[in-house]
């Protein structure tokens, strides 16, 4: 194979590596969507803070004299997803839910003012500096010809991939099968009805957010201990990048948010393959911009009807 | 009932402590290369405790703080203003003094407050031109900093470049803001209001991405420097000239060399183009586009049904509000003589979406007086500047659940019938 060809392919495998992260935070961009209709712009910050948990927590059990990696990062993962939905259903209760029924611009805005207040809450606790973790999970496979050029995939790689996947099925299976989920759907398809029926819609609501947090939660665990470095700020451009994986794939559809995470995420890669690294940024959010103009509902979205 | 309400209180003791006993109580330390944690100190513990215990307090007594703020008034400063025809009589009178007080006042105080009081006026010009975005034509704009941003660009490389004046690049920065507002406009405002939002957002990050990276032409992160200062007629407000032909302002008046002068002399330009810009506006709202902008915020299906074009609406509210930040560009970049992408940030523009939000959505007086309290209150309070931004974001959240209209709610210019 030629260098270009395991070039692509390399950044193929970087590509689906980050955009499986994205599709995790888009869940809890489109779920919540899919049922109240409005942009969750704090939750960026969410998996930033999930982030943070899982630095904390592995740096603690690290310095308590722990070895064993799986239990470290089975114990930041359950405090990770615990804390970081404990934020998301304080976000709902504090900031969303009493604005419910207003203009839609205002829980908006209200949304704005959380992403901002929960940045600074984290530069004022912990601090603005970019704070590293070693690798943890290091090693993997190489392939290719070694004087052409070699494709490597790190165990650290296959670790997400295994772990959407893994996280993905499940969410699909509540989402199918559970009695929850069913209110969840519900819940999308008519709100007011659903609550005629005897749901407690209230609590569908917090739970999506919940259940969107968590997701951000461990997104936050795998991209940290990808990357090795968290700071206060990278919850706003993440935030913005699964957003717009989100409308890609279609707001408001769970398969989509997956589908459009990848394809993000690829594009990315491929993008910043061929030009310098800083234009992915720009190209992801031309991406949004076309794909809003072209097809607002998205690759998976159904078409919305204004209602009078 | 007040079992109930003791496990409440517990219930939001215990989700206050899960919130704060991570984040806050714990600190990530680097030393060397190893990564490790170390607890708060006794004083930081001492505040989460102080935090949990308001929180199970406030909840166990929820209802009888409900009663005792349900009975204070909510702040209306509009109702202060005189109403009806002594309104009238009062309101040129008000207005000429307001005037030649903003006009007098830069001789009696010191340099850094005249300083101040023009930066305060740029953040006036980006906030009316905001409010026509956000208050009155309903369309919430996050990337407003963008066209700000080509503003400022445009007068530093147009007198870097081409060598022109101030007052000649003025209304060309103006114009090519409101040319990027009306392109990107053009197909985005058939968007729905949210996708509105984060469609300009990203426009913002792609301006200040390209800002940063094409160093050819906008020296990328290290900025222009060295843009040339506003002249009064050709005289120039430094102590040599450095064009030639051109005379410094002192020796044309025969006075003594003072730096002051260039301050007070930036501060009335922005006097100058402020009146402009809310005299502007002011017309614009009486006329039947203001109108319009503010049906298609209310009703988007009833104005089509009425007729109304709402992809000209729409665009010309966006274009309108982009030159204005065009303006406060240009004049940026003059006052400061160094602007790098460092400078329009996603943050700068929350600020003035936050001034729109606190002074009222709509309501110009409102805006003015927010953007004053906005950059006026953390000069004052230096020591807490650290908290500026936090406080910005819970002040947005708490305008949002109990004043969404702002403090000085917008009032229609309208006529009464007197029955």
């Amino acid at each position: 194979m030629t260098e270009t060809s395991l070039y692509v392919i390399q950044q193929l495998i970087n590509g689906l590596t980050i955009g499986s992260t994205y599709a995790l935070i888009a869940i809890g961009y489109t779920m919540v969507y899919g049922i109240i209709g409005m942009i969750n712009f704090a939750h960026g910050e969410i998996y930033m803070i999930g982030s943070y948990i899982t630095f904390i927590v592995i740096a603690g059990l690290l310095g308590m004299g722990f070895v064993s990696l799986p239990i470290i990062l089975i114990i930041a993962l359950i405090i990770a997803v615990i804390t970081a939905s404990t934020y998301g259903w304080t976000i709902e209760r504090v900031a969303y839910r009493p604005l419910r029924g207003s203009n839609r611009l205002i829980p908006l805005i209200s949304a704005i003012g959380m992403s901002i207040f929960l940045q600074n809450y984290v530069v004022l606790s912990q601090s603005s500096r970019d704070v590293a973790l070693p690798p943890q999970i290091t090693g993997g496979w190489t392939f290719g010809d070694p004087s052409v050029f070699e494709v490597s995939f790190s165990y650290m790689q296959l670790l997400i991939w295994v772990a959407t996947v893994v996280v993905m099925v499940l969410l699909t299976l509540f989402i199918s099968r559970s009695r929850m989920g069913r209110a969840c759907r519900a819940c999308s398809e008519d709100l007011g009805m659903t609550n005629l029926l005897g749901i407690e819609t209230n609590r569908i609501i917090a739970l999506t957010f919940i259940v969107g947090a968590a997701l951000a939660a461990i997104a936050g665990l795998l991209l940290g201990l990808y990357y090795g470095v968290v700071n206060p700020f990278i919850g706003f451009i993440a935030g913005l990048k699964a957003f717009t994986a989100a409308v890609l794939g279609g707001i408001g559809s769970i398969p989509g948010a997956m589908l459009g995470g990848l394809i993000l995420g690829v594009t990315e890669a491929m993008t910043s393959a061929f030009f310098p690294s800083e234009y992915k940024d720009v190209v992801s959010f031309g991406l949004l911009v076309l794909i809003l103009l072209f097809r607002p509902s998205g690759i998976l979205g159904k078409p919305e009807v204004e209602k009078v | 009932m007040t079992t109930k309400k003791f496990y409440n209180a517990i219930f939001a003791s215990g989700i206050a402590f899960v919130l704060t006993c991570m984040m806050v109580g714990i600190k990530l330390d680097t030393e060397s290369t190893t990564l490790r944690i170390e607890g708060a100190s006794a004083e930081q513990w001492g505040w989460i405790g102080l935090g949990i215990a308001l929180v199970f307090l406030s909840q166990l007594f929820a209802d009888q703080i409900d009663a005792v703020f349900g009975k204070v008034p909510k702040p209306n400063l509009g109702k202060l203003m005189p109403a009806g025809e002594k309104r009238d009589v009062l309101k040129p009178w008000l207005m000429a003094a307001l005037i030649v007080g903003m006009l007098v006042w830069p001789f009696m105080v010191s340099r850094g407050s005249v300083d101040l009081a023009t930066l305060t006026l740029i953040y006036i010009m980006l906030g009316l031109g905001l409010n026509i975005v956000v208050g009155l034509a309903g369309l919430l704009d996050l990337g407003f900093v963008a066209f700000y941003a080509v503003g400022a660009y445009t007068y530093a490389l147009l007198s870097q470049y081409a060598g022109l004046s101030f007052w000649a690049c003025l209304p060309i920065s103006a114009g090519l803001a409101a040319l990027f507002g009306f392109i990107l406009g053009f197909p985005v405002l058939r968007l729905r209001g949210d996708y509105l939002a984060i469609v300009t957002l990203g426009f913002g990050e792609i301006i200040r991405i390209l800002l940063n990276n094409w160093t050819a032409v906008t020296g990328g992160p290290s900025g222009i420097s060295g843009i040339a200062k506003p002249t009064l007629f050709g005289l120039e407000f430094t102590r040599r000239v450095k064009e030639e032909g051109n005379v410094p302002f002192h020796e044309f008046f025969g006075i003594s060399y003072s730096s002051s002068y260039k301050v007070i002399f930036l501060y009335l330009i922005a006097v100058i183009l402020v009146i402009f810009v809310v005299y502007l506006i002011n017309r614009l709202m009486r006329m039947p586009i203001g109108r319009a902008w503010e049906a298609l915020r209310e009703d988007e299906i009833a104005c089509r049904s009425l007729g109304l074009n709402r992809t000209m609406i729409k665009l010309s509210a966006f274009t309108i509000g982009a030159s204005t930040a065009g303006f406060a560009g240009a004049f940026f970049a003059a006052r400061q003589g160094f602007i790098s992408p460092e400078s329009f940030i996603f943050i700068e523009s929350a600020i003035i979406l936050a001034i729109v939000v606190l002074g009222g959505m709509g309501s110009q007086i409102g805006v003015i007086l927010a953007a004053i309290v906005m950059t006026i209150l953390p000069e004052l309070a230096r020591e807490f500047s650290e908290y500026r931004m936090l406080l910005f974001g819970l002040l947005m959240v708490l305008m949002m659940r109990w004043r969404p209209e702002g403090l000085v709610p917008m009032k229609r210019p309208h006529l009464e019938l007197k029955t």
